[in-house]
């Protein structure tokens, strides 16, 4: 099992768990156990088939929009990280 | 229902030490006219701004902010690994006024930090406002500006002191 990282604003459909473990090859398949658990979470992460723009999620560091996307691979003792962007403007 | 410090329920101030404003203000100055951003990390729970952490605008852009996502993955492993939360994220506005805008608004993903926005429009002054954003919904609170946290009182009596 992978060890996801959850951040504040989403720790409302996990619990209060700063941290969960999620089974999956991939990132994909990672977010869909967790949906399948704590309802909710995907759609907070995935809109249209890929991750939201201002969501990012690493995989042991290496966010995932370098390295795959949704198809990133996912390894049993992976770390997924996921946390929102820090952004703003006034566009 | 749990109380959290620093949360929907702390009041609606931010207290902050004057030397951390001056350094918000100096990087936003330095930053003119590109947007600045970075956060004031304190420990979880003390609702205490401590940390100043100026971090790159990785957008470059006076109309814009944005952490590099490395930059912002290092900044949460680091303060997880003091115990610390973003207790105030900040930015500059260097054409309009110190107040969220829609997009700021729309991006808001802390909802147990202190916004706080800089004015750098006037090169005279600035204008230094707090916000909360939850949901989309923003709400104004005061600034207390203190010179330490040690005598720094929140102004209401049935809440202790932050020391």
């Amino acid at each position: 099992m992978a060890t996801v990282s959850i951040p504040t604003i989403l720790r409302t459909h996990t619990g209060g768990e700063k941290s969960v473990e999620a089974k999956g090859s991939t990132v994909a398949e990672v977010i869909d156990d967790l949906d399948s658990r704590h309802n909710g979470l995907r759609d907070r992460l995935v809109s249209n088939g890929s991750l939201h723009r201002f969501v990012n999620v690493y995989v042991d560091d290496e966010d995932v929009r370098f390295a795959g996307g949704l198809e990133a691979p996912v390894r049993e003792s992976s770390t997924v990280t996921i946390l929102p962007a820090v952004a703003g403007g006034k566009r | 229902m749990q109380r959290i410090a620093g949360g929907p329920y702390a009041g609606g101030m931010l207290v902050i030490r004057a030397d951390l404003v001056e350094e918000i203000v100096a990087h936003a100055r330095r930053d003119h006219p590109d947007e600045a951003c970075g956060v004031v990390a304190g420990p979880e729970g003390s609702d205490r701004p401590e940390r100043f952490v100026p971090m790159l605008n990785a957008a470059r852009s006076p109309t814009f902010y944005e952490f590099d996502s490395g930059d912002l993955l290092r900044l949460y492993r680091e303060m997880d690994d003091r115990g610390e939360v973003p207790v105030v994220i900040y930015h500059s506005h260097t054409a309009t006024e110190a107040f969220p805008s829609r997009t700021d608004i729309g991006l808001a993903q802390e909802p147990f930090a202190h916004y706080v926005l800089v004015s750098t429009r006037d090169p005279d002054s600035h204008e230094f406002r707090s916000f909360r954003i939850v949901d989309g919904v923003v709400t104004e609170e005061d600034v207390d500006v203190v010179e330490s946290y040690m005598f720094a009182h929140t102004g209401a009596d049935d809440v202790p002191d932050r020391a």
